[in-house]
């Protein structure tokens, strides 16, 4: 689960779908709705569900240098549709928009890539997997995958393999959002080994580190009142991790997965995981929390997460906070935060 | 106190109206001649702005196929799944509309009529039927108007306008974003048939268009130093015919800070209510002008200006500021030389007030400097912006060196003077001189400028006319509407008519530079009619041989290609066997022999044809390809009609120009009366002792008559060699610059002489109503001088 959906809907295009505006003939009926009890099936739920409006294939990596220097590197693809229909080569409705970046202690280097569905441009495939926009592609079986982007500044070449199995969200993959039901389909392969260069201004750094990749798709807008989201992917120095976010609106909701180093989870309902702005910073001219104190009293969880680089600001048409992050108190370790709605 | 002091100053306008009115139309006339040439400026820009922001291939590179033919789709896609952020585009015509496919979400910021940003406006341009958007002047149902939108455009998402196009999976080019990745496959891995298309040099048309500016923008400077001169000479006046009532007031108590704070207050009124008429008259002027600029970039150079005025507020600030600023200059002077006269000196005439002594060497100096730099630049200059320091070191030069010309001359007429009315006749213009120098210089440059800009238009008009002659040397053109109806005309037409040479042409780029490229039958007529700028031998052999490629002067210098030199054109390489003059085309062309162009570009079919046919039978055979083949009348042109057609869009060209020199030449001749106005009233006490003894009136009169033709003569004379140094830069150095080919420059003496003669008439209009003032002084008033003044 990600703020991109926030974002998404209230930004780019499909927001004006999400409202019902009549030039499409459209309304959210049109698509599918998530349901509780859908049986995943993999491949197929590794590629693309067009009948939803939107969809994303995000992946965020913690990587450290030879010089102990900590790096953060996002990968993201996303798809919404214009409407349900079927339209082929530029008819086709879907549409893609790609996110890289890569973040330095004291550096963010983010670029923005949108292309049209239909015309073989950006799109995903199955068997064997390839999600790609551009020249920028994740492709390969999860125990041996490659992801690569270029931008004006920057570029990186990884090297991917999964050690672990993909954990599902919410009841079994079903992840509700806000108390009046708004739902998405919600998996993560939390488990990958990463190595590679990344290619920046200053020359190459060789790196290794972890990734993680949500999946989620939905067509639901989030309640009215949801104005913002905090999201977090923490990977604790025991071999356990965490995901949870919260939605803030009229009520605060939260939801949060533990994950355990087999792949076992387990879900926790509103209220249990809670998070708190211990300082705010300016970025981008706007006041973005970059210090949080994150609680799960269910695992004795008290800790603090702290921006690698505060400004982490992604520039982007849609633009968010995405970097990563340092944990310390009672866990330590690392992992990834994202955060919109602060405009 | 301030009040009574207030009154009294404006008490003289009340009793000299006259005044009041020449000073007023002299600030106008500046003001309205400054902000008419902005105004036409602003106006065609800002419509020009328009388009080129429109027109994405204008300001970007692209990628087009080197024989010209449609791009594929997967090429696109092959493209940008090798790191190059590449946008497509496709063109077409539609309800007489050029259509222009894009799309939104890959386009360079600002060339599309949407930005991805726009959620709403993004989603109807791509989704359903699609949203065409046109600019207001086209005619689609259905299409929403946007009046940012170049006239005659409407776009559409690229999917929409393939369809519309029948051209399902064809791309015309691909536009190349300014800000790409730092890793990239070559295009030639992945796409060995396309080429880089450059953006601006000699294939953009905005440059052109900027060089038409730029020519409008020297003529906003002219204006402008005219118009300071101008304006300079009514305050001057305004002070010297008040000196009495300052002399006055001051006498009476009145103390000079309050004066001299008053007095500018009083200007800068009168400099507000001036530019205000003078804003409303350049507004007249620019909108009587501006329909003729439009027709002229549209005929030279296709870019669409909409001929309408809009009234923008720039006009106004910088119309304004010319004539608060003009008169803020002028009057800090008069202002400072009023704060320095002593209350006792009083009314005392100051005829040789101005530029003498110290400042008139300054001047001297200044402009020596000027001219030197002029030379200087005269070897260097390779741009326009040089190009225009190079004339405007030149002019202003010229002009601050013209009293010292004129005195010197003066000097020379003097000693060789017989007789004491001779005598006194030099020696007094001498001692006028600075007063009338500020006009003099006005109609110096407005003379030069107007030997220069004539020089050129007719030197480009002669020039334009033999190559029109060379160009069109084929009696009836027909245009076939399809390549079955042209293989029907060439066999019908060829026994019937001495020759018939089929005209096929397809865009090539050489050299980076879009080319369009023509195939040319062996006939003789080529040979007999085709000048060359430089030619190797035989070319036309080496030619049609299939060795080698003829290439117009903008080619040649855009690309830096010289004979002998071998360029790569589709598949094969060629030699540069010669080059040729192609006035007012903005982009490259060539020439290759017909058997290559239809070997490398077998898909080009000639559905244009020249025929040569005695001229008494063209329209015989008109009539039969009429009634036979069923071809439109108005496909086929008679060589006489095409030359019409494009003398008439060449002499719309200048008349633009024509009218702000006769404008300039004009405002000009006002300065000359304004100061002569001036010095009329000052020299009552110079004259007085010269009527005293002997001298009439009328004679006086009269002398002053001539005195003042003789300074327009020999200020005419001195404008003769600047106008044509003006013309030798305009031609060699900002012609080349700005559009790409070198003029031949032809000289004009009668032109001169009538221009002469009318700028003599003009000085002699401007010095008639001061002469037979003067004739008519009473005795009385010049007896005064003698009474009251001593």
């Amino acid at each position: 689960m990600n703020v991109k959906l926030l974002c998404a809907l209230f930004w780019f295009p499909f927001a004006a779908a999400a409202q019902g505006f009549a030039g499409l003939g459209t309304s959210v009926e049109d698509f599918a709705v998530p349901t509780p009890g859908k049986v995943f099936d993999f491949p197929t739920d590794d590629g693309p569900h067009p009948d939803y409006r939107i969809e994303w294939w995000y992946l965020t990596a913690n990587l450290r240098a030879d010089d102990e220097t900590d790096y953060g590197l996002q990968w993201t693809l996303f798809r919404t549709a214009l409407s349900p229909d079927k339209g082929e080569g530029w008819d086709s409705p879907q549409l893609w928009m790609g996110h890289a970046a890569v973040t330095t202690p004291d550096a963010h280097f983010v670029t923005e890539r949108l292309a049209r569905g239909g015309i073989g441009q950006a799109g995903v495939i199955t068997d064997p997997f390839a999600a790609w926009i551009d020249d920028w592609a994740f492709e390969g079986p999860d125990a041996d995958a490659r992801l690569r982007a270029t931008g004006p500044d920057f570029a990186y070449d990884m090297a991917l393999s999964a050690t672990g199995p993909r954990v599902f969200h919410g009841d079994a993959g079903y992840s509700v959002k806000s108390a009046q039901g708004q739902a998405s389909y919600y998996f993560s392969q939390p488990f990958f080994d990463v190595t590679g260069t990344l290619k920046l201004p200053d020359g190459e750094v060789a790196v290794t580190g972890s990734a993680w990749l949500d999946r989620e798709w939905s067509s639901q807008p989030l309640a009215a009142d949801q104005t913002g989201w905090d999201w977090f992917s923490l990977s604790f120095d025991d071999g356990a991790k965490l995901m949870g976010f919260q939605l803030r609106g009229a009520q605060t909701y939260t939801q949060a997965t533990l994950i355990m180093p087999d792949g076992e989870t387990t879900a926790f309902p509103n209220g249990a995981f809670n998070a708190e702005p211990l300082d705010v910073t300016a970025a981008a001219g706007r006041q973005v929390p970059t210090t949080w104190q994150v609680t799960l009293p269910d695992i004795d969880l008290d800790a603090t997460v702290t921006a690698i680089n505060p400004q982490s600001w992604m520039d982007t048409s849609v633009p968010y906070w995405e970097g990563p992050v340092r944990i310390t108190g009672s866990h330590t370790g690392r992992g990834y935060l994202e955060m919109t709605g602060y405009d | 106190m301030s009040l009574t002091i207030l009154l009294a100053l404006f008490g003289h306008w009340r009793r000299n109206p006259l005044q009041l009115f020449t000073l007023l139309a002299g600030l106008a006339l500046a003001t309205a001649l400054w902000s008419g040439v902005q105004a036409i400026n602003a106006e065609a820009r800002a419509s020009y702005d328009a388009a080129s922001a429109t027109l994405g291939d204008a300001q970007f590179d692209r990628l087009v196929r080197r024989d010209g033919q449609p791009i594929e789709q997967d090429t696109y896609i092959d493209l940008r799944r090798a790191g190059w952020l590449v946008s497509p585009v496709i063109e077409g015509r539609m309800n007489g509309a050029r259509l222009v496919g894009l799309d939104p979400l890959t386009a360079p910021a600002g060339i599309t009529p949407i930005a991805p940003e726009n959620g709403q406006d993004l989603q109807d341009f791509m989704a359903g039927g699609g949203q065409i958007i046109a600019a207001p002047d086209v005619q689609i149902a259905d299409a929403m108007t946007d009046p940012n939108i170049a006239p005659g455009t409407a776009f559409a998402d690229i999917g929409l306008v393939q369809t519309l196009l029948d051209r399902r999976g064809e791309l015309d080019a691909l536009i190349i974003l300014p800000d790409q990745s730092i890793i990239q496959t070559p295009v030639t891995q992945i796409a060995p048939q396309l080429s880089v298309q450059v953006a601006q040099d000699g294939s953009d048309i905005g440059r052109l268009t900027d060089s038409f500016h730029l020519n409008l923008t020297a003529f906003g400077l002219l204006s402008f130093a005219v118009g300071i001169f101008i304006v300079h000479g009514a305050i001057g006046l305004a002070f010297e015919q008040r000196r009495g009532t300052v002399r006055t007031l001051r006498a009476l108590g009145a103390p000079l800070r309050l004066l001299m704070a008053l007095i500018g207050i009083e200007l800068l009124v009168l400099a507000i209510i001036a530019g205000a008429i003078g804003v409303g008259l350049g507004y007249v002027i620019a909108g009587l002008l501006l329909p003729d600029v439009a027709a002229t970039l549209r005929g030279l150079y296709g870019a669409d200006v909409t001929g309408t005025l809009q009234l923008r507020p720039i006009w106004w600030v910088s119309g304004m500021a010319i004539a608060v600023g003009g008169t803020a200059m002028a009057g800090a002077q008069a202002l400072w030389s009023l704060s320095r006269t002593s209350l006792l000196s009083g009314a005392h005439a100051r005829a040789q007030s101005v530029m003498t002594g110290r400042g008139a060497w300054v001047s001297v100096i200044v402009g020596v400097a000027l001219l030197m730099i002029a030379c200087i630049l005269a070897f260097v200059a390779d741009g326009v912006v040089s190009g225009f320091a190079l004339l405007g070191a030149l002019l202003v030069g010229a002009a601050l060196l013209l009293p010292f010309v004129l005195r010197v001359l003066l000097q020379l007429a003097e000693g060789r003077a017989k007789g004491v009315v001779a005598a006194w006749f030099w020696a007094d213009t001498r001692q006028q001189l600075p007063g009338l120098s500020l006009a003099l210089m006005a109609l110096l440059l407005a003379m030069a400028a107007n030997v220069g800009v004539s020089t050129m238009v007719s030197s480009f008009r002669l020039t334009f006319v033999e190559f029109l002659d060379q160009r069109l040397a084929s009696e009836l053109y027909v245009t076939t509407d399809t390549a079955a109806q042209a293989g029907l005309f060439e066999a019908y037409a060829t026994p019937k008519a001495d020759a018939v040479l089929p005209i096929v042409s397809t865009d090539v780029t050489i050299q980076g530079r879009a080319t369009e490229l023509f195939g040319a039958r062996d006939h003789a007529t080529y040979r007999d009619n085709w000048g060359f700028l430089a030619a190797a031998d035989d070319a036309w052999d080496a030619v049609h041989e299939g060795r080698a490629i003829l290439i117009n002067e903008q080619l040649a210098r855009g690309a830096d290609i010289g004979i002998g030199d071998s360029v790569q054109v589709g598949a094969n390489a060629y030699d540069v066997a010669g080059i040729y003059g192609d006035y007012g085309n903005p982009i490259g062309q060539a020439i290759m022999g017909e058997v290559s162009f239809a070997t490398q570009f077998p898909d080009a079919n000639a559905l244009r044809f020249g025929v040569r046919i005695a001229p008494d039978q063209v329209g015989d055979l008109r009539q039969a390809l009429e009634a036979e083949l069923a071809i439109r009348p108005d496909a086929m042109i008679n060589q006489a009609a095409i030359k019409a057609y494009s003398l008439a869009i060449f002499d719309r060209t200048f008349t633009v120009t024509n009218a702000l020199n006769i404008l300039t030449l004009a405002v000009a001749s006002f300065a000359i009366l304004m100061s002569l106005l001036t010095l009329t009233s000052m020299r009552v006490p110079q004259l007085a002792p010269v009527w005293a003894m002997g001298l009439t009136r009328g004679a006086l009169g009269r002398l002053e008559l001539v005195r003042t033709v003789m300074l327009a003569i020999l200020t005419g004379l001195l404008a003769l060699p600047l106008g044509l140094a003006l013309a030798w830069v305009l031609l060699a150095v900002v012609n080349v610059a700005a559009f790409g080919w070198r003029l031949p420059m032809y000289v004009f003496p009668w032109d001169y002489a009538a221009l002469g003669g009318f700028a003599v008439l003009a000085a002699m209009g401007a010095a008639l109503w001061p002469a037979v003032r003067l004739a008519r002084t009473l005795p009385a008033d010049l007896l005064k001088v003698f009474a009251n003044e001593r």
